[in-house]
Formats: C-alpha cells, sequence, structure tokens
C-alpha cells in the first residue's frame, strides 16, 4: 500500500472513531445540577490517537504469522533459549530461587503482602491453565472454587476452630468435590455454552453467598479468619507475613511441579488432544467426559487451596471478592502468559497483578487495560507472549535404542 | 389466590420477556451465523441506553420539542449502537475469522470486548446510576387497565411486537435476509453462490445492535435509571433465553424470552426476588442438561 | 472364512435425507476390503455409524474379533476404539499443537492406564509405562517411515505425510480392524505407489483387516480381496475386483466416473 493511501485510510477510521466515541467520551452530563461538561480534548486524543494505531493495527495484522509456520518463530524468543539450554536454566532457577527466599528480608512488608496476592494469582492461574490451556475448557466461573476454598477455611474456623493446615488440603479436596458435581452435568455441553454455564455456576455461588445470611453472613461477610501459626507459635505480624509468603512460594512451587508432570503425562496428552480435536480424540479411545472432569476438577482444587490462603492473609472475606470479574482476571493472566506455557502463565500473572499495583496512576484504568489484552491477544498473538513448545525427544538413531532426554519444559 | 396479582405478575413477565427478546435476538442472530456467543452484545445495549440519555439530556438544554428529543435522542442511539456492534466485529472477531483461529479464541476476544466496553464507559463517564427520564406518557385512555399493566409497559410490549414483524420480513424477504439464511445453513455453499459473506455478518451484527439499542432505551425508560453494569446482567439473562428458545433461530429467541421473563416474574412473585437470578441460571442449567437444543431449536448431527 | 464385522439392515436417517439403507456387510479375518461409491454414497456416514461417532437409526453392527459376536452399536467411540475398531478421517484431523511422535502417543492412549496419580508421582510403573509408549510410538513412526518428523509439530508437516501419521495414529490403537476413510486422496502418483505397497505392510506386519474408502480405482483393484459397492446408501455390488469390474450395476452407477 502506498502512502499516500495509508494516511488516506487510517484518516478515515481516525474520523469514524471520532465519530463513534463522541456522545460517550465528549459530552458528560450532569444530571443532578443539569449542566454538560463538553470534553473537546477527549476528541482531540482519539483522532490523533487512532490515525497512529490504525496504522499500527494494519502493520500488525500483515505481519501476522501465517498458522503453522509460527513454531519457528516462537522458538527463537529468547526466553524460550534460556529455558531450553540447561547451562543457562539451572544458574537462573538457583538466582530466582535465592531471591525469592531473600524477598521478605530485603524488601518491606508492604512489598511482600503484595507479593503474597500476586502469587495467589499465579498459583490460580496455574490451575487455570489446566482447565484452559490444556484440556481446552472455559471456564469462566473458576472463581466460585476460589469462594468454595475461602468459605470453607472462614466457615469451618469459625464454628469448629479448624486450624489453617487442616483447611488448606480440606478446601482443595471440598473445591475438586464441588468441581466434579459441577462438572459431570456440565460438561457435556458445546465448549461456549460450558463458558455461560460455568459463568451462571460463578454467580448462583455469589448469590448465595449474599442471600444466605444465616450460613455465610451476608454481604458483611466474615472476619477475624487465624493467620496460619507455626508449630502452635503465634507470630508477630511481620512475622506471619513472611511466613505466609513462604507457604504461597511453597504451594506455587507445588503447583508448577504437578502442571509440570501432569501436562507431559499420558493424561495431559489426553487433555491437549481433546483441546485440539474432541472427534479425533474420542476415537482414540479417550473418554471425554472422564478426561473433561479431571480437568475441571483438578483445576477447582488449586482454586481452593488458593481460596483457603487468601482468607487466611486477607483475614476477612465478603462475596464482593468473588465476582465474575476475578474470574475474568485470572482468564486473562492464562491468555497474557500463552495458555498451556507454565513459564508463560507465571509471567503473565505476576505482569498483570503487580504492573497495575506499582503504577498507580495506571490503576484506575485497569480493567479496560484487560479487557483490550484480551483481544489483542487474541487478534496478534493468540499463544501468549511465551508459547508452550512441546517436549523434544531424542532418539538414538544408530544404536536404535532410544535413550529418552527429558529436556526441560516451559 | 388474587386474579389481580396473578395477571400483574404475568404482563410483568411479558414486559421482561419482551426486553430479553430484543436483546436475546442480537444473540441469536449472529450466533446463526458465525456461530460465536457475542459476550460483548449486552454491551451494545448499555451503549444505546447511554447515547440515549445523553443525546436527550443536550437536546433538553437546547430546549427542542418533547417528541423531537424522544425521536432524535431514540434514532441516535441506535445509529451509535449499530456503529458500536459493527465497529466490534471488525476489531474483535474479523481478523480472528480470517485466521481461522479456534472458537475458544473468539470467545476469549469476546469477553475482552466486553470487559473493556464497560470500563470504556465507566471511565468516561460514571460510576453511578444516572436517573433516566420517563419519555413514555401515561396514556389517558390506557387508565382503566393500567394497574395490571403501566403505559410504559404497553409500549414496549407494542414496540417488540413491530420488531419483530419488520425483523420476520428483513429475514423472510428481502434478499439480504436471504443471504442471511443461506450463510447460516452452509457458509462454503453461500460464498459459492456469490454471498459476500463479510458484508452479511456486517449487516447481521447491525440489525443485531439496533434491537438491543431499542431495548436499551425502552429500559431504561421503564426503569428510571442506568448503569455502566446494565448490559451484563441483562445479556446473560437474554443469553439464557436463546438458548432456551434454541440458539440461532429467530422465533425461538422469541418464545425462549417469554418463557424466561413469565418463570422469573411468578418465581419472584411467589417465592423470593433474592433468589431470581439463581433461578435464571439453574433455569438454564437444566435446560442445557436434558435439552440442549432448546425449544425451538433442532438436534443436528455434526458432520464428520 | 471367519469374519470380524459383520453390519446388518443399517440404515442411518439425516431427519428426512436416507444416508445409508439396508446396507449388509461383512469383513473377514485378514482381509483388505474396499468400500466403494460415487460422492455423497454414504461411506464416510458408513464409517461414522460403526465407529460410534453417529448413532445409526437402525441395524445392529457385530464384531467378533475373537469368535464371540458382540453388538457394538450405540456404544460411544471410544469404547468402541477400546474393542479394537481405528479410524483415519478423510479431512485429516490430527492433533495440531502436537508434535508427530506426541500424536502417536495419544494413540497409545487406550492400551495403558497410568493416571494422574501416577503422573504426579511419577512411579516406577508410569516411568515404564511412559517409556513403553515413547518406543512403540517411534517404532510405528519408523514403520510409516516418518522417523525424520518426530519431534515436529505437525502443522509443519507435508500432506502426504500427515495422511500417513493418522494411520500412524490410528495403527497405535492397536485395532483388529482399521478404516482408513479415502487413504490416497491428494496423493500424487508416486506417494499412492508407495500407499499401496504400505496398506499391505501393515496389514502383514500388524496381523489386522483393512476396510477402506477409496475413489482411486487403481488403488482399489489392485489392493482389495473383496470389494462393496454403495450408490444412495444402497449396496449395489459385491465382490472381487475382476466380479465387480464387469459388474453392470457398478458400471451403471460410476458412468461418467472411470472404471479401470
Ligand atoms: N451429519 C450430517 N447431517 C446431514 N447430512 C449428512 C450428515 N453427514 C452426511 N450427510 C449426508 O449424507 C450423504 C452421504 O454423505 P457421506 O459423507 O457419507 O458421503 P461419501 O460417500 O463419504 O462421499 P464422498 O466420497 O464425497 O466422501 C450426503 O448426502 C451428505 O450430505
Ligand atoms: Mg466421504
Amino acid at each position: 500500500m502506498t502512502i499516500k493511501n495509508q494516511i488516506k485510510k487510517s484518516f478515515l477510521v481516525s474520523l469514524w472513531f471520532m465519530f463513534l466515541t463522541f456522545p460517550i467520551l465528549v459530552i458528560q452530563v450532569n444530571t443532578v445540577e443539569n449542566v454538560i461538561k463538553w470534553r473537546w480534548l477527549n476528541m482531540i486524543g482519539v483522532g490523533i490517537g487512532s490515525f497512529f494505531l490504525s496504522i499500527l493495527w494494519r502493520y500488525m495484522l500483515e505481519k501476522r504469522p501465517e498458522k503453522g509456520k509460527q513454531t519457528k518463530k516462537y522458538q527463537l524468543f529468547f526466553l524460550n533459549n534460556i529455558l531450553h539450554e540447561k547451562k543457562i536454566f539451572f544458574p537462573v532457577i538457583i538466582l530466582l530461587s535465592l531471591f525469592v527466599l531473600c524477598f521478605p528480608y530485603i524488601f518491606s512488608m508492604y512489598q511482600t503482602n503484595i507479593m503474597i496476592s500476586a502469587l495467589i494469582y499465579v498459583m490460580m492461574g496455574l490451575g487455570l491453565n489446566i482447565v484452559i490451556g490444556l484440556a481446552g475448557l472455559l471456564d469462566l466461573g473458576y472463581v466460585a472454587f476460589f469462594a468454595v476454598g475461602a468459605y470453607s477455611y472462614a466457615l469451618l474456623n469459625y464454628h469448629y476452630g479448624l486450624i489453617f493446615w487442616i483447611a488448606l488440603p480440606l478446601g482443595g479436596i471440598l473445591a475438586l468435590i464441588f468441581g466434579v458435581i459441577l462438572g459431570y452435568p456440565v460438561l457435556r455441553l458445546r465448549g461456549d455454552y460450558l463458558a455461560i454455564v460455568t459463568l451462571g455456576f460463578g454467580e448462583i455461588i455469589r448469590l448465595v453467598l449474599e442471600n444466605w445470611n444465616d450460613f455465610s453472613f451476608g454481604p458483611s461477610g466474615i472476619s477475624n479468619i487465624p493467620k496460619p501459626c507455626f508449630l502452635g507459635i503465634d507470630l508477630s505480624l511481620q512475622g506471619t507475613t513472611k511466613y505466609l509468603f513462604y507457604i504461597i512460594v511453597g504451594m506455587v512451587a507445588l503447583t508448577i511441579f504437578v502442571t509440570n508432570r501432569l501436562q507431559n503425562s499420558r493424561i495431559g496428552r489426553a487433555w491437549i488432544a481433546l483441546k485440539d480435536d474432541e472427534i479425533a480424540c474420542q476415537a482414540m479411545g479417550i473418554n471425554k467426559g472422564k478426561t473433561k472432569l479431571r480437568a475441571f476438577g483438578l483445576g477447582a482444587m488449586w482454586a481452593g487451596m488458593g481460596g483457603v490462603i487468601f482468607a487466611a492473609k486477607t483475614t476477612f472475606i465478603n462475596p464482593a471478592s468473588f465476582t465474575i470479574w476475578e474470574s475474568v482476571i485470572i482468564l486473562c493472566t492464562v491468555v497474557l502468559g500463552g495458555m498451556g506455557s507454565i513459564t508463560g502463565v507465571v509471567l503473565g500473572a505476576l505482569l498483570l497483578i503487580l504492573l497495575p499495583e506499582y503504577l498507580r496512576a495506571f490503576s484506575e484504568f485497569r480493567m479496560i487495560i484487560f479487557g483490550a489484552v484480551l483481544v489483542l491477544m487474541m487478534v496478534f498473538r493468540p499463544g501468549g507472549i511465551i508459547k508452550n513448545v512441546r517436549r523434544i525427544y531424542k532418539f538414538d538413531p544408530i544404536l536404535e535404542k532410544n535413550s529418552v532426554k527429558n529436556e526441560v519444559n516451559s | 389466590m388474587d386474579f389481580d396479582f396473578l395477571t400483574y405478575l404475568f404482563f410483568g413477565g411479558l414486559t421482561r420477556g419482551s426486553i430479553y427478546a430484543l436483546i436475546a435476538l442480537g444473540y441469536t442472530m449472529v450466533y446463526g451465523i458465525v456461530e460465536l456467543i457475542n459476550f460483548a452484545h449486552g454491551e451494545i445495549y448499555m451503549i444505546g441506553a447511554f447515547t440515549g440519555l445523553i443525546i436527550s439530556s443536550v437536546l433538553t438544554m437546547l430546549g427542542l420539542p418533547i417528541l423531537a428529543i424522544v425521536v432524535l435522542s431514540a434514532l441516535t442511539a441506535i445509529i451509535y449502537s449499530c456503529a458500536y456492534g459493527y465497529t466490534m466485529e471488525k476489531i474483535a472477531y474479523k481478523p480472528l475469522r480470517d485466521s481461522n483461529a479456534p472458537r475458544l479464541s473468539a470467545l476469549i476476544s469476546a469477553i475482552g470486548m466486553s470487559l473493556f466496553l464497560q470500563n470504556y464507559v465507566l471511565l468516561a463517564q460514571t460510576s453511578d446510576f444516572l436517573p433516566f427520564p420517563n419519555f413514555i406518557p401515561d396514556f389517558e385512555f390506557w387508565e382503566p387497565y393500567a394497574h395490571i399493566l403501566t403505559s410504559p409497559e404497553l409500549v414496549i410490549l407494542i414496540t417488540t411486537v413491530i420488531v419483530m414483524i419488520c425483523l420476520t420480513i428483513l429475514i423472510k424477504f428481502t434478499k439480504i435476509g436471504k443471504a442471511m439464511r443461506a450463510t447460516s445453513q452452509d457458509k462454503v455453499m453461500a460464498v459459492l453462490m456469490g454471498v459476500n459473506i463479510n458484508r452479511v455478518i456486517s449487516i447481521t451484527f447491525i440489525v443485531g445492535s439496533a434491537t438491543a439499542a431499542i431495548g436499551g432505551i425502552l429500559i431504561a425508560c421503564h426503569i428510571g435509571q442506568i448503569n455502566f453494569y446494565m448490559g451484563f446482567t441483562a445479556g446473560i439473562k437474554a443469553f439464557v433465553a436463546a438458548v432456551l428458545g434454541g440458539i440461532g433461530s429467530i422465533p425461538g429467541a422469541v418464545l425462549g424470552s417469554f418463557v424466561l421473563g413469565l418463570t422469573e416474574s411468578f418465581f419472584a412473585g411467589y417465592f423470593s426476588s433474592d433468589y431470581e437470578d439463581v433461578f435464571a441460571f439453574l433455569f438454564l442449567v437444566l435446560i442445557l442438561i436434558f435439552r440442549p437444543s432448546g425449544i425451538l431449536g433442532r438436534a443436528e448431527t455434526k458432520k464428520v | 472364512m471367519k469374519s470380524i464385522l459383520k453390519v446388518k439392515n443399517l440404515t442411518m436417517n439425516f431427519g428426512g435425507l436416507r444416508a445409508l439403507h439396508n446396507l449388509n456387510i461383512s469383513i473377514n479375518k485378514k482381509e483388505i476390503a474396499a468400500l466403494i461409491g460415487p460422492n455423497g454414497a454414504g461411506k464416510t456416514t458408513f464409517f461414522n455409524c460403526i465407529t460410534g461417532i453417529y448413532k445409526p437409526s437402525n441395524g445392529d453392527i457385530l464384531i467378533s474379533p475373537k469368535g464371540n459376536n458382540e453388538k457394538i452399536n450405540g456404544l460411544k467411540p471410544n469404547i468402541i476404539t477400546k474393542k479394537g475398531l481405528a479410524r483415519t478421517f478423510q479431512n485429516i484431523r490430527l492433533f495440531t499443537s502436537m508434535t508427530a511422535l506426541e500424536n502417536i502417543m495419544v494413540g497409545c492412549h487406550c492400551v495403558t492406564k497410568a493416571g494422574v496419580i501416577g503422573a504426579i508421582l511419577n512411579n516406577k510403573s508410569t516411568k515404564a509405562e511412559e517409556r513403553l509408549i515413547i518406543e512403540k510410538s517411534y517404532f510405528i513412526l519408523k514403520e510409516l517411515g516418518l522417523e525424520i518428523y518426530v519431534n515436529e509439530l505437525v502443522t509443519s508437516l507435508p500432506y502426504g505425510a500427515q495422511k500417513r501419521l493418522e494411520i500412524a495414529r490410528a495403527l497405535a490403537t492397536e485395532p483388529f480392524l482399521l478404516l482408513l476413510d479415502e487413504p490416497a486422496a491428494g496423493l500424487n502418483p508416486q506417494e499412492t505407489n508407495e500407499l499401496d505397497e504400505l496398506i499391505l505392510k501393515i496389514r502383514e506386519q500388524n496381523d489386522i483387516s483393512i476396510l477402506l474408502i477409496e475413489h482411486d480405482m487403481k488403488l482399489v483393484m489392485s489392493l482389495s480381496d473383496n470389494i462393496h459397492v454403495v450408490d444412495y446408501g444402497k449396496k449395489i455390488g459385491e465382490g472381487t475386483p475382476k466380479e465387480i469390474r464387469n459388474n453392470p450395476a457398478v458400471i451403471k452407477a460410476y458412468l461418467g466416473e472411470e472404471v479401470v
């Protein structure tokens, strides 16, 4: 396309967007005082912005890799290279673990608290990654299982004085049971119906928590949930924060370990096959329902445990923490990072949760950016920032005896 | 049982159903053609209501007569909703279609669009509820029946019927309607027969958006306030209605909407309005489990 | 001879369309049979019915891999695959986000059994099973001459290799009857010749029966022991290649299409 054409096209786009955003972005009505605020500056901004963005948009669309050819390009991505080179991988892992271990001693308690929240999201993202990234089931009610975990700890503690360490596995198991009970009837549905039904389920749980006062204390929620205690000793506030930090780090490590094992196992391959082609998957002798249920239940379990930790961290929960948008944020971390890729999800979650925390000016725009991220990622980079790279199997051609080398996987 | 209460609930349910129907049409038409649940459809309905409010406030301050205000703001709202629907399709869905992306991607893109539009209105306007002027007067001739069915409700019902008739004519008797039907039956064949698929899809989004905008303005008049979040729940409910009736089927969407509206109304009247939404979702789950193709949908064997 | 698959009066309706009409077909042990017929005759529908993807409207499907008749109509596709019927698809349906080897490893799913716990703990038996899967998959890959693509994503494979990979994947389920839906479609003459040998080799090495749908008459005539001809969902002929070549009903159905 010639430059003249480009400019003409972008000019038209920019006119169109100025028209489109005119009433909502320019006019603001104050219905109480009956005055209208005209914000012409916004219009100019939209005009200029959309002019350049449309050029960028078209350029990016053209540069979009052809289907099937994209893999080579992704493999050049430096992070993957780092992760696949053992010489680099191990030092990086050791440095990273050292950094994580020292984190609460280097940074303030405030930072540590933020990091704990971010790591809860990492854990949930990794759990949802099993459901969406591996098995391809769009679960929009994921937060319901988070709520199940959080409320089981809060309620069991309130009524029976159950301690954190018992509640943690119990919350996971309860969420898993919930997942299986919901999943059993629902997983037979077509993919897109599943999204709506799980979304509905998430809302049902929230509404029940909000309205069933006798059970859940309604909108006012439950407070004074104890933080975990260390060998029966009550720690100082700072001590518990550090302790909680190590707990969540441990849980994240466990999650990474488990999902990594799973994704390269017989079950993991069945999940991916199911995502790629349901009919061919069944023709390989894979039980569709059972395979889906496994993914759904396991995903729910991590959310449940995340919920227990969340309740212990905030010491107060109410239904407002479990809206559908929470599910969407977790979805966003998985999509941004790269569906199916563990490193991707970890990075995606850290990026999405930490950036708005540190860029305060930016946090107002958090949700709108999440929305844009979802759309843009799907349009330009459906594989996420770090695409899942399949495991490489090495065979020795001369000896004809295969020596399977397990490459480090992302 | 009180007969008046019964009729009150009945007409309440019909009104509710009409609004659901106006939104559900968009879902079902888009689904029929591109097999995509357009999550952001509820947002179009919300944008319609907002545009209507903004334009009518401006016109009121300019001192135009009430009739002119109503007509102009309704028209602008419809035009803007259509424009948003059209643009949304071009940005969030068309590139995915061009690259043959899996359905999961399109669905995620749709959720992103919904989140984006909601927060766009939230940031550009307000997170508070805005009062919406009641454009629909209480008709005098309707006075005797007003205790069961208010004038606004009457207008909603009549408008819905008119929209349905127009839509039926559009789909059954016009050239573009024929192209739509062809596309929804067999896309490849339609292309071979010279149907411009992209145009058909754009028009489908535009028509769906227009009906949603009409719904948005009507409900805003009826309830008297709007909020950036209004599209979300309404959108989900309308989707439930569309699935109930058999997604992809236009009469199905209308029927499903009325069934959902009525059952909800009776449920809220006789049991508890706290659990009204819970009930709607449970209803959806049960329908999908026992009759996934909906009331009027056909159970089709997918070609392998 | 012993038949391993008996289809009796199979009928399949799609709304008003009767795609299959009282079809009777029987396949013998170690036989290569062909199912031919003009476009839209109902051949793929027949495959879909016996592999459980469609639920037949009427009729019986019986298998007897070990001499005992067993009815399989109405069973789920995965159960049928477990019982020993494996298939390929007319339009390639590989798992596109996996490598060639992994595609075959998925095929091994129904003959292995490691579960979630096993995968997480990675205990001795799981490790051994996983090793077995890898070895077996690689063996099959080599059998079909695809070993150079081991770790390639399937989308980057040439068309012919993708078609062969589908056969490999089906073989991994250890079937007693392999159903191939147009294996030669889209292949060049040389590839078709290779396919001819490959199919014979597969039968010998795995000791199985093969039923193939094919439009390439040369391939059909040279390979098959027995040919079944359908048209408009009805069977119009059956016999050896020689008999079919001289069958007037078949010639009539194929009028305009070349019968070599
Ligand atoms: N799921 C379905 N729904 C409706 N009609 C179907 C379905 N599957 C197949 N048909 C119809 O059944 C008939 C037989 O189709 P089938 O695919 O079995 O033909 P075929 O013999 O495999 O043809 P080809 O050689 O072109 O592959 C066709 O008219 C087809 O349109
Ligand atoms: Mg066929």
